[in-house]
């Protein structure tokens, strides 16, 4: 039985990887089990200069999921590279991605070169869709030519880094995007971000995080996710990994029939901070009641 | 951090909207008093991070109040009931920074944190003021615990139905005196004063925010601190005063 899948070139053990922003910079779980098991490790995004991100309360419970509104606090890209990505590298021997985000073309460029002369990082995950930060992110995700544009400019810095572009869901036609994104140079994609939404408290009549809007993520947009990436891998040619409520190894082997390489999980994480080793215990079992010999190719 | 399974031993309620969870289990991960516990609830999303009261080789104690539909769920809980549940969170309070005589400042279901660390400070020899603060008799939890360890104890209430009326902050000039450390749980506007009144003695304080993972992975519960940003869940919940940023 085979669990491994091939993304880029790089291999990962198999296709579950915690998602960025719900894994901290891994080495917070290191104890908790043995990360080794991991396919990946995606690290919470960064940005070219330390964020403390939005003001708190900055976490919702929805019935099938949460809202937050984190805003991308990080150290900056400096300590990434410097600190953050080699003591993950101390005590993990998977695949290490990094999650750049920006407010400018500029500050993309510059934070990615420095992610790709990181030894320690294996792939740069291009945030051009975190909905939690005025003028960056999402603004660059929600047009077809911006979210190009980055990736164009990017792709000349990462060398033979591999990067895939983090796509939002918050858009018309996030098929036309991923095909600009593949066009300007993109080795793969992430899809999808969080889903822009709300929570009100409605004793104190007015919203639950204090950034008023937030991402919701969790159970609840699964299906849109697994629609968004069903569509997308029968537009590209370049491998999609998908991401986007996947709770359980049913979740997984559900998303790679909708044509992931490869699986990101992530608010589950914050529901129970040891569901990737339960999923990746419980695929060998599943593939095996499902009569799959291997992970690849599973699209319907 | 300890994921496990607990058995509920009894889910009383002991005052207004107030309930004790005794729960049989692996207590194993808990270091020091102020620590707590991330409990699984069927229905809801996230888990309901609570202060873990006290615990033994049986299993970990929880007060609790029911402030919503999550906590309402919990105390409909009967024994014998299992909860998926993760100890050992936080880093709790320092027993150590107390050499002499503590005063303990707690405000309603605050002082369910601090009743370890009062444990721990008597059997380490010290004396101990404890202050505390509830809306109204209904509501007091632990006086009678806090007063059999041997602390001297005072009980203030909003509306002046149980001990002297007013707030805490009223007897924080008797009763400090001669204590060279203070530990104070509750409202957060109550803990600013108090950090604020005994502006000559250290102390910690165990702050509280709106929590996503509860062990450091999400960054949803960020405070601002003299050292930069810090995760309530796992840089805290408890923090020296004079690195708190109110």
């Amino acid at each position: 039985m085979v669990t491994e899948v091939n993304v880029c070139g790089l291999k990962f053990r198999n296709p579950v990887i915690p998602a960025s922003g719900t894994f901290g910079f891994g080495t917070e779980m290191y104890g908790c089990y043995d990360l080794n098991i991991l396919g990946g490790i995606a690290l919470k995004g960064s940005t070219s200069e330390p964020r403390y991100g939005n003001e708190s309360p900055r976490i919702a419970e929805c019935p099938a999921g949460l809202i937050n509104s984190v805003g991308l606090q990080n150290p900056g890209i400096d300590a990434l590279v410097s600190t953050k990505a080699p003591a993950l590298r101390n005590i993990y021997n998977g695949v290490i991605i990094a999650n750049i985000s920006g407010f400018s073309i500029d500050a993309y460029v510059e934070s990615c070169a420095k992610a790709a002369a990181c030894p320690e990082i294996d792939l740069i995950e291009v945030n051009v869709s975190c909905p939690n930060v005025h003028g960056g992110g999402l603004a660059f995700g929600t047009s077809a030519a911006s979210a190009a544009e980055v990736t164009r400019e990017v792709r000349k810095v990462t060398g033979s880094k591999p990067v895939s572009v983090k796509l939002s869901p918050n858009v018309t036609d996030i098929v036309e995007i991923a095909r600009a994104c593949e066009d300007a140079g993109a080795d793969a994609l992430t899809l999808i971000n969080t889903v822009l939404g709300m929570r009100i408290d409605i004793a104190r009549r007015r919203s639950i995080v204090a950034a008023g809007y937030g991402g919701y993520s969790g159970p609840g947009i699964f299906p849109i996710a697994l629609r968004m990436v069903h569509q997308v891998t029968g537009a590209v040619k370049i491998p999609v990994i998908g991401c986007g409520g996947v709770s359980s190894a049913r979740d997984v082997v559900e998303m790679m029939m909708a044509g992931a390489a490869a699986v990101q999980v992530g608010s589950a994480n914050l529901r129970n901070p040891m569901v990737c080793k339960k999923i990746i215990d419980e695929l060998p079992a599943l593939m095996q009641e499902l009569g799959l010999e291997d992970l690849k190719g599973l699209r319907i | 951090m300890l994921q496990s399974k607990y058995i509920i031993k009894s889910n009383a309620l002991i005052a207004d909207q107030t309930y004790r969870l005794d729960l049989l289990g692996d207590s194993g991960a808990m270091e020091r008093g102020g620590q707590f516990a991330d409990v699984a609830i069927d229905g809801f999303y996230l888990r309901r991070p609570l202060a873990v009261t006290e615990w033994n080789e049986e299993g970990i104690s929880l007060i609790y109040k029911v402030i919503g539909e999550g906590t309402r769920k919990l105390s409909s809980m009967t024994p014998g009931a299992e909860l998926d549940i993760l100890t050992g969170l936080g880093n709790g309070f320092d027993p150590l920074k107390c050499s002499k005589r503590a005063l303990i400042v707690c405000g309603g279901i605050g002082a369910s944190p601090t009743f370890t660390l009062a444990k721990d400070l008597i059997a380490a020899g010290r004396q101990m003021n404890v202050i505390l603060g509830f809306n109204s008799a209904e509501e007091c939890i632990l006086v009678d615990e806090y007063k059999a360890l041997g602390a001297k104890v005072e009980v203030t209430t909003v509306d002046g139905s149980a001990g002297t009326k007013g707030f805490v902050t009223a007897l924080l000039g008797g009763m400090s005196e001669g204590c060279d450390h203070f530990y104070t749980c509750g409202p957060k506007v109550m803990m600013k004063a108090v950090c604020e009144s005994l502006a000559d003695i250290d102390g910690e304080a165990s702050m509280e925010e709106r929590m996503g993972c509860g062990c450091g992975i999400c960054y949803g519960c960020t405070c601002h601190t003299t050292d930069g940003p810090a995760r309530v869940c796992a840089d805290g919940p408890v923090f020296p005063k004079d690195k708190i940023i109110w």
